[in-house]
């Protein structure tokens, strides 16, 4: 169990995804999950290593580490990747419901059982809205979290037992600061993404739904004629 | 997930480029990202834990390190190699979409289609040629710009090519100028030089690439203004030898890309 089973997931949600949905997933894949395991996961390996405060007091630097960091912000950023990806899952889930549907009742129900139309529609756009809460819930955690996106080089900490206000030191706070600036950016690409293909869809289908109840009525008003 | 999920994907691409965009992805993945992976990314394994300051004074090695190392070689290598490989999908975005409207048009039972059936349109290898030029051409820009605007952020950020011996460092909270002592300066130095040679090479590749491109669009639009009478359907004897050049070459690789197709 690792990444490729959110890659796996991702996939299958592809073929029901609009071309919009389709580059979101793209952006997922590429700018988010491969820079997440291949570069930014080794910044923050040692992380806890090669914190260093300016104290022999043991258990000093333990606390305020802690205190600091009470979550990884890779083990956030990993948190944020996972709860992002999952609300694509109602949309694999309604069309598995549809072609179950479809073999109980043995005929054809729908027109195609992986067309965004009717309750999967809904379903589709449940998920982007969520897709597009749990970014901005995440983005908000972390800028509370961490007072901002910045990473300092020094830190003072004065929590039981170390001696006053001891100085500690955070390793390689520049770059670490890059890749949360990267989160950043690509976070805020996928939600304009969200917010565009929820807009696209709700204009198309409200088009759709405006035709149909034109033509509906042209349709009546002949047959009164008659 | 890893840079074998990016292999999945640009293989997919492989097979609408030209040949020298597959003497490019091969160079990417042999000469570069395995070399990323099996070589370069142990050298860089220990660099904070082996570099060491002249001096017992806590967190003046942490602040000289972040000071002279901003973002570590082997973070922005792979940076690079994932901007580099992405405009390739807009290829593969495009070349899906085409096979998108093929097939719809096959559905609809559309007689100008000329596909027997959707196996064909999924297996058919596009010519570069139309709106699907612009796209490979613009994707072939963008890497070079990548390539360009990473390779000068490295000169930028590292005053060159070379991993020094020695840095002085006098950043608070180091007392004074205090030396500092890079782990395996010349292994690196080899490895930045290889990768940065690699990179030109790649560099030069795309612009002969985007050359080929441009002179054969240029032949193409003089041949036809030469002779207007020419059906398009007919191929020349140069299209014909470059398409039976192209399917010698061509990859039998069964991979699809990711999703996009």
């Amino acid at each position: 169990m690792s990444w490729g089973f959110l890659r796996d997931l991702l996939s299958g949600v592809n073929k029901y995804s609009t071309g919009i949905g389709r580059i979101w997933i793209a952006i997922v894949f590429i700018f988010r999950l491969l820079v997440y395991v291949v570069a930014a996961e080794n910044v923050w390996k040692y992380e806890h290593d090669e914190f260093e405060c300016n104290t022999k007091q043991p258990g000093c630097e333990n606390v305020c580490f802690d205190h600091f960091f009470p979550v990884s912000q890779i083990r956030l950023w990993a948190l944020q990747l996972i709860t992002v990806s999952t609300p694509s899952l109602l949309v694999v889930f309604h069309v598995a419901y549809r072609e179950n549907r479809e073999k109980r009742h043995k005929q054809k129900l729908y027109r195609s059982t992986g067309k965004i139309d009717g309750g999967l529609l809904c379903t589709y756009l449940i998920s982007l809205i969520l897709k597009t809460g749990f970014e901005i819930v995440f983005l908000v955690l972390f800028y509370k979290l961490y007072n901002g996106f910045e990473v300092p080089r020094l830190v003072q900490c004065d929590m039981r037992p170390c001696p006053n206000a001891v100085d500690c030191y955070i390793s390689k706070p520049t770059e670490k600061m890059i890749f949360l600036y990267f989160l950043v950016a690509t976070s805020g690409v996928c939600i304009v993404l969200n917010v565009s293909e929820l807009s696209y869809l709700i204009f198309k289908y409200s088009i759709k739904c405006y035709m149909k109840t034109s033509s509906k009525k042209q349709h009546s008003s002949k047959s009164d004629c008659h | 997930m890893d840079w074998g999920a990016l292999q999945t994907i640009l293989g997919g691409v492989n097979k609408h480029s030209t040949s020298i965009g597959k003497i490019w992805l091969t160079v990417l993945f042999i000469f570069r990202i395995m070399i990323l992976v099996v070589a370069a990314e142990r050298v860089w394994g220990d660099e904070q834990d082996d570099f060491i300051c002249n001096t017992l004074q806590p967190g003046c090695k942490n602040v000289c390190y972040d000071h002279f190392f901003p973002i570590s070689h082997i973070r922005l290598w792979a940076l690079q190699l994932i901007f580099v490989s992405t405009p390739a999908l807009l290829v593969a975005m495009h070349v899906a979409y085409r096979r998108h409207e093929k097939k719809r048009q096959f559905r609809k039972g559309d007689q100008k289609c000329e596909y027997k059936d959707i196996e064909e349109i999924r297996a058919q290898r596009f010519r570069i040629e139309g709106s699907l030029w612009w796209t490979y051409t613009s994707s072939i820009f963008f890497r070079l710009i990548f390539e360009a605007v990473f390779m000068y952020a490295f000169y930028f950020m590292y005053d060159g090519f070379r991993m020094p011996r020695l840095m002085k460092c006098n950043s608070w909270p180091c007392p004074n100028t205090v030396d500092c002592f890079v782990s395996r300066p010349t292994e690196k130095t080899v490895f930045t030089i290889f990768m940065i040679a690699v990179s030109s090479i790649c560099i030069m590749l795309n612009v002969a690439e985007l050359c080929y491109l441009l002179v054969k669009f240029f032949l193409k639009r003089s041949r036809k203004a030469g002779n207007p009478k020419h059906h398009p359907n007919h191929e020349t004897k140069e299209e014909t030898k470059q398409n039976e050049m192209n399917e010698l070459i061509s990859d039998s690789c069964q991979n699809t890309v990711t999703g996009f197709s």
